[in-house]
Parts: C-alpha cells; sequence; structure tokens
C-alpha cells in the first residue's frame, strides 16, 4: 500500500497529465458529426505518429557498433516516418474533397439568379 | 538554454495536436485543424533531432541513419498517400496506424535490449528501486499493445482490400482469452523479478502479441472494420504514450494518452451509428454462417427495370432521392451521378441524396465522395432528415447501397443487422436499385426490399448505368 501511494506521489505529475488529457480528448470531439467521423480517425491517427520522437531518440543514442540496436531503430524511424507523413497527406487529401462548400454555394446562387 | 528550447517546442507541439484534434471536428476548421498539428509534429521532431540530450547530457548521434530514415519514410508515406484511390483511403489509414503500432513495439524492444546489456556488465544485483519498476512496466507496454495494434492493422488492411476473408472457428474466443492470459502471465513473471535466467522470455511478449493481434481482428466482419480500425488507433496512441512514459517525454504523452481517449470515444460514435454496442462488434460474429442460412431461402421474384424506363420515371417525377452506397465509391461514379442530378434539376426534378451515416466503408465516406464531385452540401440529407422525405417522393435511386437499406433491419430480429437504424426507401412511390447483380452485400445477408412489389432491379455498373441514365434523360 505504502508504496503505491508512494509510486503515485513520485509520479504525481504524469498522472495528472494523463488524467486531464483522457478528458480533454473525450472533450474535444465530443460533438463531431458523423460526416467528419474518418477525416478525424486518419488525423489522429498522423497525431499518434509522435512516437517516431522515440524512434529519433533511440536511433540517435544507439552506439555505432550495436548493429542490432542500429537496424531496430532506423526500421522505427522509417515506420514512425510512415505513420506521421502518410497519416498527415491522407487526411489533407480527405479534407480537401470538403473545401468545394463555397463553389457549390456560388453555383446555387447563380442558379436562382438565372 | 538548448533544452529549455526543446521543452518549448514539445509544449508548442501539445498545444497543436489539442488545437488540431478540436478543430478537425468542425467541418469549416477540419484541413486547417489537419495543418496546424503537422506543423506542431514537424517542429517537435526538428526539435528533437538537434535539441535533445539524454540523462548524461549527451547530444544524439547516428544522424546519417536518422535522416535516412526519415527521407526514406517521409518519400513512401507521401507517395503512397498520394496515389491511393478514394475508396482505398480506409485500408491506407489502417496501414499507416500499423506502421505506428510497429514504431512503438520497436522502441520497447531495443530499450529491453540496452537494458539488459547494462545489466549483464554491471551485474543483475542493480536491479533494484521503484523506477525500475515502472520502466520495465511500460516497455512490456509497449511492445504488447504496439504488436496488438500492428498485427490487428494488417489483418484489417487485408479485409478491406479483400485478401482476407472472416475466419470463425469453434472455441475461438476462448482461444483468444488464452493468449491474451498468457501474455498477462509472461508481464507478470518478468516483472516479479527480472534476472539473468528468465529476461529471454521477454522476446515471448511481442510474439504472442502479434498472435494476439491476428486472433482479436480475424473473426470480425469486414462491415466492421472501420470501427476495429478507429479501436486499433487508440491503442497505438496509448502504446504512443507508454513511449513518452520511457523518455519522459511529455509530446509523446500527451500525445499519445489525447489520441487514445479520443479514438476510444470516436470508436463508440462510430458504433453508436450503427445502433450497436462496442462488445457486440468484437465479439458478435457479424454475417456469419447461420444467419445466411436463415435468410437463404425467403428469396423471390424480382422484376427488371430498362434504363429508359427508369429514365422516364426519373424525368418526370416532382422528387428523386439518390441513395448511394460503396458500389458508387468503386464505380468512381460520383461525377457521373453529379451530372445526372443537375441534369434532372434542369427538368424541374427536385434531387436529394440520402446518406446514411455507415454508407460505404466508413462514415464520412459518401460525403468526402460526393463532395469531390462538388455535389452541394444542402442536397446531401442525413438519415433522419431522409427518412422524413422519402413519404413524398416519387423515384428512389439506390446507387450501390445494399445494408444501409435492408429492410430486415426494422423487422427480422434474427437479422445479424438487426436494429441498424436504415433508410427506409420502402416509404417512396417507386425504388430503383443499382446493383452488379443479386450478390447479397457486404454483411452477406439477403434483402427483402429487392423482391417488393415497389422494387425494380437496374443492373450494371454505378459508372455506365448513370451514363446510360444521363443520355437517356437528355433525349427526353
Amino acid at each position: 500500500m505504502n508504496e503505491v501511494l508512494s509510486w503515485i506521489s513520485v509520479h504525481e505529475q504524469y498522472i495528472y497529465i494523463v488524467v486531464l488529457m483522457i478528458f480533454l480528448g473525450i472533450e474535444v470531439i465530443g460533438r463531431v458529426p458523423s460526416v467528419l467521423h474518418t477525416p478525424l480517425m486518419s488525423g489522429a491517427n498522423a497525431i499518434h505518429g509522435v512516437v517516431i520522437i522515440g524512434a529519433i531518440i533511440v536511433m540517435g543514442k544507439a552506439e555505432s557498433d550495436n548493429y542490432i540496436a542500429l537496424i531496430l531503430g532506423f526500421l522505427a524511424v522509417i515506420l514512425g516516418t510512415l505513420n506521421v507523413v502518410g497519416g498527415f497527406v491522407v487526411t489533407d487529401r480527405m479534407l480537401e474533397m470538403f473545401k468545394s462548400k463555397n463553389k457549390a454555394q456560388k453555383a446555387n446562387s447563380r442558379k436562382l439568379s438565372n | 538554454m538548448e533544452l529549455n528550447i526543446l521543452t518549448i517546442c514539445y509544449l508548442i507541439g501539445s498545444v497543436t495536436f489539442i488545437l488540431g484534434l478540436k478543430m478537425l471536428s468542425n467541418p469549416a476548421t477540419a484541413r486547417r485543424g489537419n495543418l496546424i498539428a503537422a506543423t506542431g509534429m514537424t517542429i517537435a521532431i526538428l526539435g528533437t533531432i538537434f535539441l535533445y540530450k539524454d540523462d548524461e547530457g549527451k547530444s544524439l548521434h547516428n544522424y546519417g541513419w536518422i535522416f535516412g530514415g526519415i527521407v526514406i519514410g517521409g518519400i513512401v508515406g507521401v507517395l503512397a498517400a498520394k496515389k491511393v484511390k478514394m475508396t482505398a483511403m480506409p485500408e491506407m489509414v489502417s496501414l499507416f496506424n500499423g506502421m505506428g503500432g510497429a514504431c512503438a513495439a520497436l522502441i520497447s524492444i531495443v530499450e529491453f535490449n540496452h537494458l539488459t546489456e547494462n545489466f549483464a556488465t554491471n551485474g543483475w544485483q542493480v536491479l533494484t528501486g521503484e523506477n525500475l519498476f515502472s520502466h520495465l512496466l511500460t516497455i512490456y507496454a509497449g511492445a504488447f499493445i504496439g504488436c496488438v495494434s500492428f498485427a490487428g492493422s494488417i489483418i484489417a488492411w487485408g479485409k478491406l482490400n479483400g485478401s482476407f476473408k472472416d475466419l470463425t472457428f469453434k472455441g475461438q474466443h476462448i482461444l483468444n482469452l488464452i493468449v491474451f492470459f498468457l501474455i498477462i502471465c509472461l508481464i507478470i513473471l518478468l516483472l516479479t523479478p527480472l534476472f539473468a535466467d528468465n529476461y529471454n522470455f521477454f522476446y515471448l511478449i511481442p510474439l504472442l502479441s502479434l498472435v494476439y493481434g491476428v486472433l482479436f481482428v480475424l473473426p470480425i466482419g469486414g462491415a466492421d472494420m472501420p470501427v476495429v480500425i478507429s479501436l486499433l488507433n487508440s491503442f497505438t496512441g496509448v502504446a504512443a504514450a507508454c513511449g513518452g512514459f520511457l523518455y519522459n517525454n511529455q509530446v509523446m504523452l500527451t500525445g499519445g494518452i489525447l489520441v487514445g481517449a479520443a479514438g476510444t470515444l470516436l470508436t463508440i460514435l462510430m458504433c453508436k451509428a450503427m445502433n450497436r454496442s462496442l462488445g457486440n462488434v468484437l465479439i458478435g460474429n457479424f454475417g456469419g454462417g447461420n444467419s445466411a442460412a436463415a435468410q437463404g431461402g425467403s428469396g423471390g421474384q424480382y422484376k427488371e427495370i430498362s434504363v429508359s424506363d427508369a429514365a422516364v420515371a426519373m424525368g418526370y417525377a416532382r422528387k428523386v432521392m439518390i441513395v448511394p452506397g460503396y458500389g458508387l465509391a468503386v464505380a468512381q461514379a460520383q461525377h457521373a451521378c453529379h451530372e445526372l442530378e443537375k441534369l434532372l434539376e434542369e427538368k424541374d426534378v427536385e434531387v436529394k441524396y440520402a446518406i446514411h451515416p455507415v454508407a460505404g466503408r466508413m462514415p464520412g465516406h459518401m460525403n468526402v465522395l460526393l463532395a469531390e464531385a462538388d455535389v452541394s452540401y444542402d442536397k446531401l440529407l442525413e438519415m433522419e432528415q431522409a427518412n422524413d422525405d422519402f413519404k413524398t417522393t416519387d423515384v428512389v435511386l439506390v446507387l450501390g447501397a445494399n445494408d444501409v437499406v435492408n429492410p430486415a433491419a426494422k423487422n427480422d430480429p434474427s437479422s445479424p443487422i438487426y436494429g441498424m437504424p436504415i433508410l427506409e426507401v420502402e416509404d417512396a412511390k417507386l425504388v430503383i436499385i443499382n446493383k452488379r447483380s443479386m450478390k447479397p452485400g457486404y454483411a452477406g445477408i439477403e434483402n427483402q426490399l429487392f423482391f417488393q412489389p415497389k422494387t425494380s432491379m437496374l443492373f450494371g455498373d454505378a459508372k455506365s448505368v448513370l451514363q446510360q441514365l444521363i443520355s437517356e434523360v437528355k433525349n427526353l
């Protein structure tokens, strides 16, 4: 019991971040229309690509004669970059489709004036 | 000084992630939100490469490897994301998600190796302290969740593009549970305590987790893949957060937990759109063998309609509703569809689109597709609104949709899709259904709608049928 309590007080800062982020994550997307479910999922997918920072640290700390660490780290950097870059680009392509809203409205008003 | 700047980089990163997600949940700001999050990510990555110092104050090295990896990943990522067809977007998201999961798992494995090498040289008796316990736990959790997410995403990807079929067998859930408990037991074994004799067992964790990921997704029906991908997405978020604990890295922690929480909520919202619970999606075997058999005998007579008859019916109607589905996406017929809509409007026919929340392969799929063809926003009706409008509609044109208009969801309790809200197209005066053949839809169940007297079938590829319709309507 005592150990658990001391563990909590040692990691107090993290526990706060975790708890607050959980609430924030739920709050922030709480009212998303179903139209945006797919782009939102894809955007969130790109954001968890932050894991690449861990990969960079692993890679950057590896001793230059430790080939296993180098190869695994290198792979991790490639995969992480794929996640980040691919994720953001795919999301952007999906959302690109939505911008035609204004164009469509213009076309409508033209039709009305005819 | 440098470390302080890095802290600010991470702060900017975290704030942009929150802001980005917030903006992504509103159609007007979504695209900018994505760009903002991407900018924050770039700042955080560049900051890490150039400013990061480890506990002993050493900077990173191996820049060649780092940049090499980023360049390869970046080029492949951009090409893959740019080349992919709109219909294949869901698969792509799943694949990228899997990459993130694999990345998190690899980090855990390398860190574990690092730790054990350290022990091998300095002796295992240094194994004390509370920090070691949580350090090990995050390594194990990262390996476990990352591998499950990776294997699951690859299976989901394969299912969406048709390379894997649903696989169910007796005792599947029990096998899954056994594998899951084995992993948990291994984690407990390796935590209390870790020593020279048992550390090699660690490598079983990622292996078993891969097996678990495959077993977890394999029995779930292809139609439920979006929900699964969203769930695995939040798993990867948690795996990334484990990396944040490992390196005391706030931006990984905030980004990971944020996605973990938002992804879980999004998964639940998606299930709600189909009127099902998450447990039902994960455990219930959608479109399993028994339900298909139960529906098999209830076929009957259907009637076909010719293209010119369909064109006459639509050209002289007052109000036409178009119900798009996956067939429209596969045939890339959105532009032809918009053209038909304009043509009909010129003939003073009111044209609207009825969008089911899960039409296509993913929620919002149809909206994206139709927006690409410049279809105006106010022509797209959501389900409740459309269901009110069907009563005053003369002709409903169903383009490659099936399960979302299947009345079995309303009146057949034995149907696997029972309870899912559907578009009640049978309220309209005439229903024209365009399909390639009489084959059942994605959920693998027969559709009674096709055999109703109001319904006429118009067979063919959505795009070519629409083009024929356009030329027929022009000639009216």
